[in-house]
């Protein structure tokens, strides 16, 4: 490309860059520059107020030495793994249920995707009601006369978590079903025909042939539903308190605790670094084989 | 003739700054329905020594302060700042952030009138850097008559025994015996009611400030972990996560026997319209020598250049410490007045009864966060609450989990 190729094209993009300035520099300004800053902050000494010295990794060292991080972690794996594989298998088959051309689909489509649109804190407040021993499902069938009946996964350290679980994933299964939905009707009818004449069973064509067509949809549900879970913090402020104890703490209110309430930010934003470096690890894949491959082809 | 009106009231409007109302803008978390009551006693008493108040509440304690940081570090502070008494504000002191109150503190005698936990917690180097407001003793005992009656429990508990005995009596009757709500920091207050009442002045103030290996280790400290891990068989299964004042409810209802919870519950017996004596009642402590936990809170001060400013800091920490305000601002806040030469008689009777140990100096210890960084004291509250929760702990692994916290 020569000079004057180069000042025509800026010529004729000229009013789609101004446009797109502000935003450029909000992202680099606002998002990019107090990323920046935060990894910055985690190798000085600060505590309540940001300090400019260098302290090397003593901050990550303290944090990896505190008990609560650590179980923090460990519950964000937990929750994770079973958030990612409840949510889609649930949300793949309600698409499959509404893509079997039934009656009032955009009832059910609603229904499903209802609970979406609910904020993480009413989700987490309406849930901790039901788990609750004194007013919810217990205390119900209690009163129905079952005396014995006993559920209080919420107050018992080793299965609060998955209560935690199954009101994200109450949550979450109604957005893997609209996208993968928008997938599945993307499906050439054809392709349909094809399998029926060669007497395939319909189970063996959504694993073998469908699930595969739908990669994209799936990728993108996959990112969303990890991003949720990196960043969960409202649904078990709302839900547990981080409660009985530790038992369900997870690292985005360890993160919010520690810059906050206990002033010690050095601590805080070594606790999001690692958070950070974890999220470009995961996605670091996708972005590399969706974006940057394509283009080298 | 509209306009002219308009105009003249405009030009009076403009005309107002010159008559020099110190304005002060204050920043709190107080927004609750009692707390904004007493905050607005104070803010009374300010406009009626000639100030304008400006009045910038931020819900919730950590958002509150954050703010104020914030607004210093930005360069535009407010007029005062509330904090906790504790070390909440020592970095900023540190840092040269705060104006020092030394005038006023010397010429009201704060040195006689504060207590020394208070005292201690305002004055860094010889300076005065915080204007005390109130006094909050964390760990009262609250107790339904009813409960008490039917268990057959004639008199207040004296003794960490008679209090298992009661406990003991309050479930062989059927009511919940400890009311616990399972939150982080509420669970922080039983451990240090047991601290203090189980170990003592000396105990108290070694764990949680000298924080050495020989303290921690000694069989009196192991005495206090095991205590407190002995009363969980008395706190009813659906405590985790439950609010303080649902768990207050519940002693107010005669459903539970005991609460450990700040002087601020008292607010929550009066608004049920239950009287004290006689539906409910409170002690400090087990025994008459029990001691007297010192929280509370206070005003700081950002440092600034401008004149006008600083009169109005000053008028600020004058009317605040009135001693009229003080009992106004007190008996709507549930705490008792900081100042210790006053009359409390017009207030209730557990803030009399509060006042009344106050003054006696050797049972006066300083609440956990002013002996402490609030980093540190973040970790023990994590450490208590990791010891009450776990199945089969025993007390030994207990202060294993504590003293490293404590000494982190």
């Amino acid at each position: 490309m020569n000079v004057i190729a180069i000042q025509m094209h800026f010529k004729r993009n000229l009013l789609a860059y101004i446009a797109a300035l502000p935003m450029a520099l909000t992202v680099f300004v606002a998002y990019m520059g107090t990323m920046f800053w935060s990894v910055r902050l985690s190798f000085s000494s600060s505590r309540m107020l940001p300090k400019n010295d260098f302290v090397g990794f003593v901050q990550y060292e303290r944090l990896f030495n505190t008990s609560r991080w650590i179980s923090s972690l460990e519950n964000l794996l937990l929750i994770a793994f079973l958030f990612l594989v409840i949510c889609f298998v649930l949300g793949f088959l309600l698409s499959i249920f509404i893509d079997q051309k039934i009656k009032a689909e955009s009832f059910f489509r609603t229904v499903f995707l209802f609970p979406y649109a609910m904020s993480f804190i009413v989700t987490g407040l309406v849930w901790q009601w039901i788990f609750n021993p004194q007013l919810g499902v217990q205390k119900t069938v209690q009163a129905l006369g079952w005396d014995s009946f006993q559920f209080d996964w919420i107050v018992n350290p080793d299965m609060v978590l998955y209560t935690v679980v199954i009101a994200a994933v109450w949550q979450g299964a109604g957005l893997v079903m609209a996208l993968l939905l928008a997938g599945l009707r993307g499906i050439d009818e054809d392709l349909w025909k094809a399998t029926k004449i060669d007497g395939i069973p319909a189970w063996r064509v959504y694993i073998s042939i469908i699930l595969p067509m739908l990669r994209p949809m799936i990728i993108t549900t996959v990112v969303l539903l990890s991003i949720s879970i990196i960043k969960m913090y409202d649904v078990v402020v709302a839900m547990t308190g981080g409660g009985p104890g530790v038992a369900s703490e997870v690292p985005a209110k360890f993160i919010m605790d520690n810059l906050f309430e206990r002033a010690n930010i050095g601590i805080a934003t070594a606790a999001s670094t690692v958070m950070l470096t974890t999220i470009l690890c995961l996605i670091a894949p996708f972005i590399y084989s969706n974006y940057i491959k394509k283009q080298g082809r | 003739m509209i306009k002219i009106m308009m105009l003249s009231a405009a030009i009076s409007l403009a005309a107002t700054p010159l008559v020099a109302k110190e304005e002060a803008e204050v920043m709190h978390w107080w927004t609750s329905g009692g707390e904004s009551a007493a905050i607005k006693v104070l803010a009374d008493a300010y406009e009626a020594e000639g100030g304008s108040w400006k009045d910038s509440a931020v819900a919730g304690g950590s958002n509150a302060r954050s703010a104020a940081i914030n607004r210093m570090i930005g360069g535009s502070p407010t007029t005062a700042a509330l904090f906790n008494t504790s070390q909440q504000y020592h970095e900023m002191i540190a840092e040269g952030m705060l104006n020092n109150l030394d005038s006023i503190a010397i010429s009201n005698d704060w040195d006689e009138i504060l207590p020394k936990p208070t005292l201690d917690a305002i004055k860094v180097n010889g300076h005065y850097y915080a204007a005390p407001v109130n006094i909050h003793m964390p760990t009262w005992f609250w107790y339904s008559k009813k409960a008490f009656n039917d268990s057959g429990i004639a008199t207040e508990p004296q003794t960490i025994d008679e209090l298992f005995a009661a406990l003991d009596k309050l479930k062989a009757s059927g009511y919940i015996p400890l009311a616990l709500g399972g939150q982080k920091w509420q669970e922080n207050l039983l451990f240090m009611a047991v601290l203090s009442n189980v170990g003592g002045k000396q105990l108290y103030l070694d764990v949680l400030k000298k924080r050495d290996a020989k303290t921690l280790n000694s069989p009196e400290f192991h005495k206090v972990v095991d205590t407190f891990l002995k009363l969980k068989p008395y706190v009813d299964s659906g405590s985790p996560g439950r609010n303080w004042n649902d768990t207050t409810s519940l002693v107010i209802n005669d459903k539970a026997g005991i609460q450990v919870m700040g002087d601020w519950a008292k607010g929550e017996f009066t608004q049920a319209k239950k009287r004290p004596n006689r539906d409910y009642g409170c002690f400090a402590g087990l025994g008459d020598d029990s001691l007297y936990i010192v929280g509370g809170d206070v005003f700081v001060f950002p440092k600034t250049e401008d004149k006008q400013q600083i009169l109005a800091q000053e008028k600020l920490v004058e009317t605040m410490l009135k001693p009229l305000t003080q009992i106004r601002f007190n008996r709507l806040k549930g705490s008792i007045p900081v100042r210790t030469d006053i009359d409390v008689s017009s207030m209730g009777r557990c803030a009399q009864l509060g006042s009344r140990i106050l003054r006696d100096e050797s049972r006066q210890v300083p609440d956990g966060s002013m002996l402490m960084e609030s980093y540190r004291y973040g970790s023990v509250k994590d450490a208590i609450t990791e010891v009450w929760n776990s199945r089969d702990m025993s007390s030994k692994k207990a202060v294993k989990i504590l003293s490293q916290a404590l000494q982190g």
